[in-house]
């Protein structure tokens, strides 16, 4: 069993219209080199689910969602996703704003192959103008509460970053915090991961860090080494989100013809040279993780 | 004799108080006001609640805002997301917010303005405003007491649930606990008779008519309002631990002392 594919390998098995999950949180681990490779595809009308990030603005600039759920769209530092933002503002893609807790019970409900799960979150909030195809259930005891029922929310694909991975689909992820990478990986139909590194066997090369195994590989259907492939933003507890580089790009997203001008100067036709035309992998490898 | 004060300093001592007698929750002060607040309460009266260090991990010692130098948080517990909305959930957590807009009926908006579809402004989006306003006890810092801020109709979007039963599914509203909203002129609660709001201590100098006219809906005066007390000696050096660079002076526009200067 070997799971290892190329990036393009992975946007092959991709297809219009699909629901994509991406993992993370904000400018943290997001898996940028497979979402560079989505945006020089020609995949579009894509519905997005995440705590997003850079990804989520970069695939609004480049015309390839058609619509997003999401507990937010942030890089942190720049509180609003700058290229979000301006699709939002001119109406460019359709928005199913939830609560971000509201996104874990939708995963979950996915992940558990449930059709919803019961919650207080969202009543009495414009959560359901959002979202108008929302349901009350009262609940069948004797309290009759009337609660929420968030709806599963299935994942054609889910693509996640992690530190290091296997063949067989193993994966560690470090850092503090784990965010809800498992709730993707397993509220979809498929998962593919891009890897810092990827070894032929875990317990070989990695027998200590099983803690940090967030899913199981049955979940994974692919495994792509993408050293670096974070960035712009972090890997914990590799290299910070590179401050300088999503400043320049905030900034594109208020100058004519700015997307293009970022597609060009850093995206451009293929992965191979993007770490040097970011500045060079050693750059990136000693970017600071940020202090909050 | 404390030293002189300014207006931040004086709001963080009021907003200190949220926290009082809330019990053991964790607390969780967003912004630089809210978390030197917060901080400041565990340093004094409320060591029993829980505070992160803005990442990961719980903290015993608060960790101070801007760059660590040197210092290094110890973390007594582990905190990630999955874990906040766990306290979120089971109510054992009081968060203080700063809502863009707030309306009379306690409700919050960090969304958008304008119409949800194609808004004027993008903002935050709800973020956990909708989930944290149905499960705990939210107080809210505001630094710029006006009327775009405390609107006179409904906000724009209901991100944080407040006392109006429009948009629940049996007309009543449910689960909310409105705590303190301390802004740069006074503190205020939402006691009053239905949930009226009320001013419940003006700042120095400020009067209730000056609050009322920044307010774009009509404040009640708590029975006995008081003029909120002004910042110990004790209670400066905390908030000069924890903000040792004085992030907290570029918070309120101006950065006016805590007594206003004679006109």
């Amino acid at each position: 069993m070997n799971k290892q594919m190329s990036l393009a390998e992975v946007v092959a098995e991709l297809h219009d219209g699909m629901t994509i999950g991406i993992g993370g949180w904000g400018p943290r681990r997001k898996p940028m080199a497979l979402i560079r490779e989505i945006l020089r595809s020609g995949l579009k009308d894509l519905t997005l689910v995440a705590y997003g990030g850079p990804e989520i603005g970069m695939l609004c600039a480049a015309g390839k969602a058609r619509r997003l759920i999401y507990g937010f769209v942030s890089l942190d530092f720049i509180p609003i996703e700058p290229f979000f933002r301006k699709a939002r503002e001119a109406g460019g893609v359709e928005a199913s704003e939830l609560d971000e807790g509201l996104l874990v019970l939708g995963l979950q409900a996915a992940g558990h192959r449930l059709p919803f799960l019961p919650t207080r979150i969202g009543l009495g909030s414009d959560v359901t103008a959002f979202n108008p195809g929302f349901r009350t259930v009262k609940s069948p005891y004797d309290d009759g509460e009337t609660l929420l029922a968030m709806p599963a929310l299935r994942l054609d694909a889910a693509l996640i970053h992690v530190s290091r991975a296997d063949r067989l689909g193993n994966t560690q992820t470090d850092g503090p915090d784990p965010y809800f990478d498992a709730l993707f990986a397993r509220a979809a139909e498929r998962c593919y991961v891009t890897a810092e590194e990827v070894v032929d066997r875990m317990d070989l090369s990695y027998p200590q860090g099983a803690r940090s195994n967030l899913f199981e590989r049955y979940l994974v259907t692919g495994v792509v080494e993408a050293p670096l492939g974070a960035h712009p933003t972090a890997s914990h507890d590799a290299y910070g989100w590179d401050t300088d580089h999503l400043k320049e790009y905030a900034a594109l997203a208020g100058a004519e013809g700015g997307w293009q001008k970022y597609f060009e100067t850093y995206v451009g036709a293929d992965e191979a040279g993007y770490l040097d035309r970011v500045g060079g992998a050693a750059r990136v490898r000693g970017l600071p993780l940020p202090v909050m | 004799m404390a030293r002189e004060f300014t207006l931040a300093e004086l709001a963080i001592c009021a907003a200190a108080e949220a926290w009082r007698g809330g019990g053991e929750v964790l607390a969780t002060g967003i912004g630089p006001l809210p978390r030197i607040a917060a901080g400041l309460a565990k340093l004094t009266f409320a060591p029993e609640i829980l505070m992160t260090d803005g990442e990961a991990y719980l903290v015993e010692e608060p960790v101070p805002l801007g760059p660590r130098n040197g210092y290094v948080p110890k973390p007594s517990g582990w905190m990630p997301y999955g874990r906040v909305f766990d306290s979120v959930w089971c109510g054992r957590r009081h968060a203080m917010v700063t809502p863009v807009q707030m309306d009379r009926w306690a409700q919050g908006n960090i969304s958008a303005l304008g119409d949800i579809r194609k808004p004027k402004v993008q903002l935050l989006g709800v973020r956990g405003y909708p989930g944290n306003s149905i499960s705990h006890r939210n107080s809210m810092f505001v630094p710029n007491h006006s009327r775009r801020t405390f609107i006179e109709g409904e906000v724009d979007v209901v991100a944080s649930v407040g006392y109006s039963g429009k948009r629940w599914p049996d007309g009543k509203p449910r689960n909310v606990d409105i705590g303190i909203v301390v802004t740069n002129l006074c503190v205020m609660d939402f006691k009053g008779p239905d949930h009226a709001a009320r001013v419940i201590s003006l700042h120095p100098g400020v009067t209730f008519e000056e609050v009322q006219a920044e307010t774009g809906f009509p404040l009640l005066r708590a029975d006995r309002i008081a003029t909120t007390p002004d910042p110990t000696a004790d209670q400066l050096a905390i908030i000069d631990r924890l903000d040792p660079t004085g992030i907290r002076a570029g918070v309120i526009k101006g950065n006016p002392p805590g007594r206003r200067q004679a006109a």
